[in-house]
């Protein structure tokens, strides 16, 4: 099928180039002026998904393709939610190991620990 | 293997989820795209993995470091006129990358269109658009590691496991980059010199390079929310 090719209004990408700029200008502005906090990590993914959305949607035609497709390629990478869980919990472990047997004797971890072993 | 085979019915495809079932079971295809394309998807698909990868390897490390991780905003800054702007060059190569997937978009609707010249002349200014980004990250390395004395393994700022996720990430985003602009510009002279009209006039193969194109860009997005931003 090599007459499956995407031809669609030029006006459409005009659209989504000028949003794409609107959004990553947002995400350096987030930066620019030291937003911190909750609020910087929401608008960071935010500015983040909708940028990401709007280049596989439209500029990668995503929207146009049949749903088998879609499916096939955007299925899989909701997986790496699982990935990124199980990681972080290993993280923190790793932290928390840290703090345990690699801290100086002058410093006061956050960390309490119950079992009553000495550092 | 043709004489016996049925001819083949016609049946317009369907659409929703029976069309995701009849595709999935079909004899032949499953994707009814050019193969090329539903092979790029797949690439990318298994590139995903690769730089996610990576990202939640920097994440992991992040977040497991004793030491405060070095602020991005300020090592990444440049000084305009004595004061220093945060992010300003990652801001610049930002931009670029959009501008470069912009101008990629209209080479693969122009390609469609059949005109030659303007796809053409498209494709070389993102492959030039490329080529200026992989300079501003050879002056952002090189300022990292002979001016701030950045290492994969230490650095003056903070968190030692800074450098190795940066090197990591950016480098091989860079080398994406750089492999992108090689393959725009055998696609794009291709174009020129009539290489696809040859052969059936199928542009298809803009669209696949594009794809790759804004892959890279795509990609750019996460590294610039996690990596830089975060």
């Amino acid at each position: 099928m090599s007459d499956s090719g995407q031809q669609h209004p030029l006006s459409i990408y005009y659209w989504i180039w000028g949003l794409l700029f609107v959004i990553s200008a947002f995400s350096y502005a987030v930066d620019y002026y030291q937003l911190q906090g909750t609020l910087r990590w929401t608008l960071i993914l935010i500015f983040m998904f909708l940028k990401a959305g709007f280049i596989t949607a439209i500029f990668m035609h995503m929207t146009w393709e049949r749903l088998a497709l879609q499916l096939a390629i955007l299925l899989p990478p909701v997986f790496l939610m699982v990935f990124i869980g199980i990681m972080a919990i290993e993280a923190d472990y790793t932290f928390l190991t840290r703090i345990e047997f690699f801290t100086e004797s002058d410093f006061v971890p956050v960390y309490h620990h119950d079992s009553g072993a000495g550092h | 293997m043709s004489e016996t085979s049925i001819v083949e019915t016609q049946e317009p495809l369907q659409e929703g989820m029976a069309g995701v079932v009849s595709d999935f079971s079909s004899d032949k295809q499953s994707f009814h795209v050019h193969w090329g394309k539903a092979m790029m998807w797949i690439f990318l698909l298994s590139d995903t993995f690769i730089f996610s990868s990576f990202l939640i390897g920097y994440m992991t490390v992040r977040m497991s470091a004793q030491d405060p991780w070095p602020l991005t905003s300020e090592v990444f800054a440049l000084s305009m006129g004595g004061e220093p702007i945060p992010l300003l060059l990652i801001a610049i190569m930002t931009f670029i990358l959009i501008t470069s997937s912009g101008t990629m978009a209209m080479a693969v609707n122009m390609g469609y269109r059949k005109e030659k010249k303007k796809t053409f002349y498209l494709m070389l200014a993102t492959a030039i658009l490329g080529a200026s980004f992989v300079g501003m990250q050879v002056f952002e390395w090189s300022k990292l590691i002979l001016d701030e004395g950045v290492r994969p393994w230490a650095n003056p700022m903070g968190a030692s496991q800074f450098g190795a996720a940066f090197f990591m990430i950016t480098g091989f985003h860079g080398m994406h980059v750089t492999g992108g602009v090689i393959y725009l510009l055998v696609v794009a002279f291709r174009v020129k010199n009539g290489f696809y009209e040859r052969r059936g006039n199928d542009y298809s193969i803009v669209e696949i390079a594009g794809l790759y194109w804004h892959f890279v860009d795509l990609v750019w997005v996460f590294i610039f929310a996690f990596f830089y931003l975060w």
